[in-house]
């Protein structure tokens, strides 16, 4: 959509945080991404997930280090439209009297006169900006009257519209259908190709290796950050998370005929539920559960 | 019946009465768009509470009200964030406390000197007899207020749906946060006049909840709101005249009444509506 841009980048250097209450949200946090790049944001709620984006988007002041945008102090970044948000949906207010159109033309104020009035060009972008995440036949809607996945897409057209070169994303896939999230990920894609950087704070830990490629761990400051496959590990996750992740180790489950190796599934707020070979629910600890263990063993026997 | 009907028409007091309640019915009823949906009712409460000891002071020095008003006014809505800020108490008990302490005050300071302010006019309004001097002042807020509501409507309006975005935009939030906080007070002090210190709430609350019911869409909800706003304050004022009533009692109690017609008339949101579609939805099922 946007052609020969400058390379954008986000340092964020020596960040510490502290609120009025003395409370310090976020410790030395240091990490640098550069053009071209999907980042997820992990770690668990109050871990400074939302601490950092606020930095990032100049709405708290680091009381010591500073972030960088495109090499350029927040305040300046900002002016020029560099940022784009995308809330969580916990944050919109669904019944505000404004239609699909209203808000996508909202990403275009940072580009219009004082008096706000959308100029042909804003109308043509804003227009395209629907078009390209599906949702321009619902432009005269009212945002309340769309489904979870569509609302997502109505902030994610206005975060385009923005033209922004860093794209901040709330936890993009909360109370989104499947279908949606893989079209918001191939979307993102396409974003990365064109050089932009999207931050994207979640929770879905199964699908940040799936479209990722960097990924930062926070728990009251960075904990490690780089390139998933370097990062994103088991032994970074249980430092990331802690007691709070759950486990289900397949050597001490239900499961049997597994091959003895153990294979970790790790999940952070949801339990995960698992159905064994046979189409059987199956659990986690197989203590107490004896007889299940019996009658998967004599259903493998069967076989 | 005609020449009746005519009567208050004859009477100057009469025109300038219902000419100045319809231009602050119409100004409260814009800003009022803005305040529900930013979940300022009780802010603007408090505020309009706020302002009477500004008002006795001002009296008292021979300043013009509006000055006093808008001091104490925003005195008040500076304290309230304060507490909020420093202390672990609630929003609610924060507003509570501060502008009943505000008010307190004011009702002290009147009893003072009970022959300089009429404590009755502050309270409950008196626009049947109000002075030049003061209309001038309800004009210059009034034009103050429209122009610049009329100028920044689009970014209060993000301000107030989406606070992150507007920043995200390199919007001040903070200057967007006291230019409503100022359009605030200073209608608050206008209102004062009308209906006075207690219903000044109703005319900054009521024409924008009533629209709010009423429709999906920003323009049309400041249309409505500035209708109904204009129309109930002209009528009100007038209707006063026969039954020799409250002026502001009478505009308040109209703008009540239209809004218990949309909660249950509204064709979208109103309670009729929600039945026939839960009907609708009952017999779909089955």
């Amino acid at each position: 959509m946007i052609a020969a841009l400058p390379d954008c980048s986000v340092d964020v250097g020596g960040v510490t945080v502290s609120y009025a209450n003395g409370h310090v949200a976020l410790r030395d946090a240091s990490f640098q991404l550069g053009p071209g790049s999907i980042c997820a944001l992990v770690g668990i709620n109050g871990s400074g997930k939302s601490t950092l984006f606020k930095a990032i988007m100049g709405i708290v002041e680091p009381v010591a280090g500073a972030v960088r945008i495109g090499g350029r102090p927040v305040r300046a970044a900002l002016r020029e439209n560099l940022v784009a948000y995308v809330p969580q949906a916990e944050e919109v207010d669904w019944s505000f009297p404004v239609s699909v159109w209203d808000v996508v033309l909202m990403g275009r104020y940072g580009y219009m006169n004082f008096l706000r009035i959308p100029r042909a060009e804003d109308r043509r972008i804003a227009e395209e900006s629907l078009r390209r995440v599906g949702m321009l036949e619902f432009r005269d809607r009212q945002i309340g009257e769309l489904s979870g996945g569509q609302r997502k897409r109505v902030f994610l057209a206005r975060a385009l519209a923005q033209q922004g070169r860093v794209i901040l994303l709330d936890e993009p896939f909360t109370g989104v259908d499947v279908t949606t999230e893989a079209a918001i990920i191939a979307l993102l894609r396409e974003l990365r190709a064109d050089g932009h950087i999207m931050l994207v704070s979640t929770h879905n830990l199964g699908s940040v290796p799936e479209f990722c490629d960097h990924v930062v761990l926070v728990n009251r400051t960075v904990l490690a950050a780089g390139p998933t496959l370097e990062v994103f590990t088991e032994q970074n996750l249980q430092r990331a998370f802690g007691g709070a992740l759950r486990h289900f180790r397949f050597d001490e489950s239900t499961v049997q005929q597994h091959d003895g190796r153990a294979v970790t599934l790790l999940t952070d707020d949801e339990r995960p539920l698992v159905f064994g070979k046979g189409g059987h629910l199956e659990y986690s600890k197989r203590e107490g559960r004896e007889d299940v263990v019996e009658k998967r063993a004599e259903h493998e026997g069967d076989k | 019946m005609i020449e009746t009907l005519l009567t208050p028409l004859h009477y100057d007091y009469m025109l300038k009465a219902i000419g100045v309640s319809a231009l602050i019915g119409g100004v409260c009823a814009f800003l009022s768009c803005f305040i529900t949906l930013k979940g300022w009712s009780l802010m603007g409460d408090a505020l309009s509470h706020s302002v009477v000891p500004g008002v006795a002071v001002a009296y008292y020095l021979g300043l013009p009200f509006a000055a006093g008003a808008f001091v104490t006014g925003l005195l008040a809505a500076v304290g309230m964030g304060f507490v909020k800020a420093k202390t672990r108490l609630r929003e609610d008990a924060v507003i509570g406390v501060v502008f009943t302490a505000f008010f307190a005050l004011g009702l002290f300071l009147i009893s003072l000197y009970p022959s300089q302010v009429d404590l009755r006019s502050i309270v409950f309004g008196n626009i049947l007899g109000i002075a030049d001097s003061d209309i001038v002042q309800i004009l210059i807020i009034s034009a103050g207020t429209l122009v610049v509501l009329g100028l920044k409507w689009r970014d209060l309006l993000l301000y107030c749906f989406d606070p992150s975005q507007a920043r995200a935009l390199g919007l001040n939030t903070t200057v967007l946060h006291f230019t409503l906080l100022t359009l605030l007070s200073a209608t608050a002090v206008a209102a004062l006049q009308t209906v006075g210190a207690c219903l000044v709430v109703a005319m900054l609350v009521t024409p924008g909840a009533t629209a709010y019911l009423l429709t999906d869409r920003f323009g049309r909800m400041i249309g409505l709101a500035v209708a109904m706003g204009t129309l109930t304050s002209i009528v009100g004022a007038y209707a006063s005249y026969f039954f020799d009533g409250s002026t502001g009692g009478c505009i308040v109690t109209l703008q009540s009444a239209l809004f218990v017609a949309a909660l249950v008339f509204g064709r979208k949101h109103g309670l009729l509506a929600a039945r026939a579609r839960r009907r609708a939805a009952g017999e779909g099922a089955a």
